[in-house]
C-alpha cells in the first residue's frame, strides 16, 4: 500500500518527535555527566559547556566503581549461563511434551512480587552464612532470568521442525545425542536472545542485590546510591554513575538489537 | 528391563544402538523430567517454601527479627491491614492508580508509534534503536536521570516550560504532582515495549483483510477500528498483561526517585513499596507479609481477569 504524501509528511514529524521524546534525557544524563556542578546549577550553560572529565574520576577513584562494575558484569554472566544450563533442556522438555502446567511453574516467579520472597531468602541465606556473597545474589538473579529464559526458548523450541530430530533418531542416535547434536546447534540464535536478554534484565536488577549484596559485592544499580546523600546530590557525580551503569548495556543493544528485539516479542504474536 | 526396550523405540522405528550403555538408556528414557525438572524444582524451591513462610508469617505478630520469638494471632494482621485506612489502602489506591493510567497512555501511544512504523520507509532501522533505548536502559539510574530533569530549580523540564512562558513546576518534589510524573517516567521506559509488542502482531497480521476492506470504500480509521484493531486484539491483550504485572511491581524508579517510604508523605507509595519498607525498614514481618499475600491476591486476580478476557477474544 502506498502512503499519501500529506500522511507521509505527518509521519516524519510524528517520529521525529518520537525519537527525540526517547533521546533527549537520555542525552541530558551523559551531558551532564560532562559538566561541573556549577554548570548544572547554571542553565545558561545547558548547552554550550566546557566538558570535564571530573566526574568520571570521582565515580572511579572514590567508590570502588570499578570493583563494583565487576561485580555486576559477575553475577549477571553466572546468573546467566546457569540459567540458560537449567532452562533450556526444560524449555525443550516443556515445549516436546507440551508440559504447560509444567512451565506455569516457572513462569509463576514472573508474577510473584520480588519482595514476598525476600524476607524468607534473607533469613534462609542468612543461616547459611550466604548473605553478602556472591551466592546468593547469583541465585537471586537467576530467578529473574530463568523464566525469562524458558518463556524465550520454549516460543523457540516450539517453532523448530521436529523431522530434524527424527532423521537424527533414524540415523541411530537416542533422544538425547539427537537434541545435544542436531537441536542444540540449531537453537543457537534462541540461545543467544535469550542469554542477551537475561544479561541485559540481570544487570539492571535493583531490589534483590539492594536487600542481599554486601559490601563487597554491591552491584552498579546499588551503588548509584553512594551519589545521594541525606543533604544533596553530587548531581555531575551521579549522572556519571548513571551514565557508566547504562551506557555500556546500550551499546551492547546497538550491536545485538535483533536479538534484543526478538527476545522482548517472544511470544507476542501468537495470542 | 523388557518396558524399556519398548517405550525406547524412536518413531522412525529404529531402536537405540545396542551398546549405550545403562544409565543412558535410562536417561534417554526419562528425558522428559530430567530436562524440565531441576529448572522446576530450583524456581519452585524459591518460590513455594517462601510464599508458604510469608503465609504463615501474615498469621503471626514477627517483628524485629524474624528468629525472635512471635506468637500465632490468627487473621488479626488481616483485620488490622485491612481496616487500615492510613497507608494501606490509600497504598492500593496509588497502585492502582499508577497501573491503570500508565497502562492506558502506554497502551495508546503505544499503539500511536506502532502504526506509524507499521509500513517500511527509509530510516525506520533508526526508529527502532531510538526505541530500544529506554528499554535497556538501568531503571535506576533512569529514575536518577528523571530527578535531574524534573529538579524544581535546576531541571531541563521547568526550563523548557520557561521558555513558552509557564512558571516552574514542582514535579517530583510536589505532594499531588509527583505520582503523576512517576507515571510519566514509567510511560516513558515502558511505552516503547508495547511497541515493539504491537509491531510484532502488526507485521504477523495478513494484508488480505485490510485490502478487502479498502475495496468495499473503507476509511483509514473504520480500516483500523473493525479490521486492524479487532485482529490485533489478542496480542493488545499480550501486551496488556506483560507491562500491567511490571507496572503493579514497579519499585526502581520510585525508589530511586522518592527514596524509602515513597516520600515524605508517602506520596507515591504503593503496596510494593509499602510492603518493602515494613519488611526492610521497620522490620514488621508479620504485617508487611499480610500486605504481601494480599499485594499477591489481587495480582493474581487481575491476570485472571485478563486471561479470562483474552479467551473471550480468542473466541
Amino acid at each position: 500500500m502506498k502512503a499519501s504524501p500529506s500522511y507521509r509528511v505527518f509521519r516524519v514529524v510524528a517520529l521525529v518527535v518520537v525519537v527525540l521524546a526517547l533521546v533527549t534525557p537520555l542525552f541530558w544524563m551523559i551531558a551532564a555527566s560532562f559538566k561541573t556542578n556549577v554548570d548544572i546549577y547554571d542553565t545558561g550553560k545547558a548547552l554550550v559547556f566546557s566538558p570535564t572529565l571530573d566526574n568520571y574520576a570521582t565515580v572511579l577513584k572514590q567508590s570502588h566503581y570499578v570493583q563494583f562494575i565487576g561485580n555486576s558484569l559477575w553475577v549477571a554472566f553466572a546468573a546467566t549461563v546457569l540459567s540458560l544450563l537449567l532452562g533450556v533442556p526444560a524449555a525443550y522438555s516443556m515445549s516436546r511434551f507440551n508440559m504447560r502446567k509444567s512451565a506455569l511453574v516457572v513462569l509463576m516467579a514472573r508474577v510473584i512480587p520480588g519482595v514476598s520472597l525476600l524476607v524468607p531468602w534473607y533469613y534462609v541465606f542468612s543461616n547459611l552464612q550466604l548473605v553478602g556473597g556472591f551466592t546468593v545474589l547469583i541465585l537471586s538473579h537467576m530467578f529473574v532470568s530463568l523464566p525469562l529464559i524458558v518463556y524465550i526458548m520454549m516460543g523457540f523450541f516450539d517453532g523448530l521442525p521436529q523431522e530434524l530430530e527424527e532423521a537424527a533418531l533414524v540415523d541411530g542416535l537416542t533422544h538425547i545425542g539427537a537434541f545435544r547434536r542436531v537441536t542444540l546447534p540449531l537453537s543457537v540464535p534462541g540461545i543467544a536472545t535469550a542469554g542477551i536478554l537475561s544479561f541485559i534484565f540481570s544487570w539492571n536488577n535493583f531490589m534483590f542485590a539492594l536487600v542481599l549484596s554486601g559490601a563487597d559485592t554491591k552491584t552498579l544499580p546499588v551503588a548509584i546510591f553512594d551519589f545521594v546523600g541525606y543533604a544533596s546530590i553530587d548531581w555531575g557525580g551521579l549522572m556519571a554513575a548513571a551514565t557508566v551503569v547504562t551506557l555500556p548495556i546500550m551499546v551492547i543493544a546497538l550491536f545485538v538489537q535483533k536479538y534484543v528485539v526478538s527476545g522482548l516479542t517472544a511470544g507476542a504474536t501468537k495470542g | 528391563m523388557a518396558t524399556v526396550t519398548t517405550t525406547r523405540r524412536a518413531p522412525g522405528g529404529a531402536g537405540v544402538m545396542p551398546d549405550t550403555p545403562g544409565w543412558a538408556r535410562w536417561a534417554n528414557d526419562h528425558r522428559k523430567w530430567l530436562f524440565a525438572a531441576p529448572a522446576m524444582i530450583f524456581v519452585a524451591a524459591l518460590i513455594v517454601i517462601p510464599l508458604g513462610w510469608t503465609a504463615w508469617l501474615s498469621l503471626t505478630d514477627a517483628e524485629g527479627s524474624v528468629r525472635a520469638e512471635s506468637e500465632f494471632v490468627g487473621f488479626q494482621n488481616y483485620l488490622d491491614v485491612l481496616s487500615d485506612t492510613d497507608r494501606f489502602w490509600p497504598a492500593v489506591g496509588r497502585t492502582a492508580a499508577f497501573t491503570v493510567v500508565a497502562l492506558l497512555f502506554e497502551v495508546v501511544l503505544g499503539m500511536a508509534v506502532a502504526l506509524l512504523l507499521w509500513r517500511p520507509f527509509k530510516g525506520q532501522k533508526w526508529v527502532r534503536v531510538a526505541i530500544l533505548m529506554p528499554l535497556v536502559a538501568t531503571p535506576v539510574a533512569v529514575g536518577m536521570m528523571w530527578r535531574l530533569i524534573f529538579d524544581p530549580n535546576i531541571g531541563l523540564a521547568n526550563q523548557v516550560l520557561g521558555w513558552f512562558g509557564i512558571g516552574p513546576q514542582p514535579w517530583l518534589a510536589g505532594q499531588h504532582s509527583a505520582l503523576p510524573t512517576t507515571i510519566f517516567i514509567d510511560v516513558w521506559q515502558w511505552t516503547p515495549m508495547v511497541v515493539l509488542i504491537l509491531l510484532a502482531g502488526l507485521t504477523s497480521l495478513s494484508d488480505e483483510p485490510q485490502e478487502a476492506a479498502r475495496i468495499d470504500g473503507a476509511s483509514t480509521w473504520q480500516r483500523f477500528r473493525h479490521v486492524t484493531l479487532p485482529l490485533l486484539m489478542p496480542t493488545v491483550i499480550v501486551a496488556i498483561l506483560l507491562r500491567g504485572i511490571d507496572a503493579l511491581k514497579t519499585f526502581d524508579i520510585l525508589y530511586a526517585t522518592k527514596g524509602r517510604g515513597g516520600g515524605s508523605f508517602h506520596e507515591v507509595e504503593t503496596l510494593n513499596v509499602y510492603a518493602y519498607g515494613l519488611s526492610f525498614d521497620y522490620n514488621e514481618y508479620g504485617v508487611s507479609s499480610t500486605v504481601l499475600i494480599l499485594f499477591f491476591l489481587i495480582i493474581i486476580g487481575a491476570m485472571w481477569a485478563l486471561t479470562a478476557r483474552r479467551k473471550g477474544a480468542r473466541r
